[in-house]
């Protein structure tokens, strides 16, 4: 059997583009997201003081009923100060609840902060030893959960927040939530 | 080099490569099947924040928030597969170094086979091409051989190479 002209160098040239396109496409993957599992599921329930008022407290109950997104927030990290602005407009413009937890932080230093940046949560727990935090899944603050109306996740954003996510990802998974809310009432 | 001194080297060169279990912080349990199961457990589990390595190098936070979590649903009794469900039912498949065989995982798996079978395959291809190939320089056409005798001058004997005039 002989192979045909085409075949011969043809076949080389084939395989040689797909792992061109195979690896080329795993370049401009970022290898540090990791797919949540838990989008899909309802989201893992808590119940912690809240960082304000220690007595009360707060947990994955209170999120329910509306849509809302859940920020996971502490002091000592960096990114989320260059979020905080986007928070804040968030919360200024938009009608959505966002939740805080306060991960692995010490009150005073996360009560600092939100006296002097400014609180854009309706409230934040205290998740001091970060065992919530592993309920999450959380393994780089920040991150941001987007819960539809019965409590279930629809979306985890690792890293900063800001405009550009927010038009292409989260935006758009919030009309097609508020349209399934409104075909379902 | 002697031979002690390329053994000393040898030694120092696979050692290095070994995990430095001395970082991790010293845990007691009440039994040595529970002490075995915690290590192969950490062992295997990737650390989340610096991917290669495994929770048992990990120097992060999370990494060892991860080993307390473990130890205590190890002292605590659970099973090898209890505790691995733990963890992928939050951060799911990737804090596995050995990914589970499933229909999205099983080209990962064979993967490295076929590639192998696909190349033993062209192989014996190539080498039956060539068994029955006619065997290559047969007798050549004397006609042709006589010509290219002629042309080399064939008539002077043991020609003694180029010589300038």
């Amino acid at each position: 059997m002989r192979l045909g002209a085409p075949l011969r160098y043809g076949l080389p040239l084939l395989v040689f583009a797909g792992l061109a396109a195979l690896l080329w496409q795993g370049l401009g993957r970022d290898p540090k997201l990791v797919p949540s599992p838990l989008v899909g599921k309802p989201a893992p329930a808590f119940a912690l003081p809240s960082l304000r008022d220690p007595a009360r407290v707060v947990g994955t109950e209170d999120m329910r009923g509306r849509v809302a997104l859940l920020n996971v927030w502490a002091s000592w990290c960096a990114a989320c100060r260059q979020e905080h602005p986007f928070l804040m407009r968030l919360a200024r413009e938009r009608d959505i609840p966002i939740y805080g937890l306060n991960y692995k932080d010490r009150r005073e230093d996360a009560l600092r902060w939100l006296d002097g940046l400014g609180d854009p949560y309706v409230w934040s727990a205290h998740d001091l030893e970060g065992r919530v935090g592993i309920d999450w899944g959380v393994y780089g603050v920040p991150e941001t959960f987007v819960l539809d109306a019965q409590g279930i996740v629809r979306y985890k954003h690792v890293g900063p927040l800001d405009e550009k996510v927010w038009r292409e990802r989260i935006e758009p998974l919030l009309s097609r939530l508020a349209s399934g809310e409104e075909a379902a009432r | 080099m002697s031979a002690p001194f390329m053994a000393l080297l040898l030694v120092l060169a696979l050692g290095g490569g070994m995990p430095a279990l001395a970082a991790i912080e010293p845990r007691e349990f009440p039994t040595p099947e529970q002490d075995a199961l915690y290590h192969e457990l950490i062992d295997e589990l990737r650390c989340l924040v610096c991917q290669n390595q495994n929770l048992a190098e990990s120097n992060a936070p999370l990494a060892k928030d991860l080993r307390d979590e473990i130890a205590e649903m190890v002292r605590a009794g659970k099973g090898r597969e209890e505790v691995i469900g733990f963890l992928v039912a939050r951060y799911g498949d990737f804090v596995l170094y050995r990914p589970p065989l499933r229909r999205d995982t099983w080209l990962l798996w064979a993967g490295p086979f076929l590639l192998v079978g696909a190349g033993l395959v062209a192989l014996a291809m190539v080498l039956r091409r060539r068994q029955a190939a006619p065997p290559a320089a047969a007798a050549p056409d004397p006609e042709a051989l006589a010509r290219a005798r002629t042309l080399l001058g064939g008539d002077r004997a043991g020609g003694g190479g180029d010589r300038a005039p």
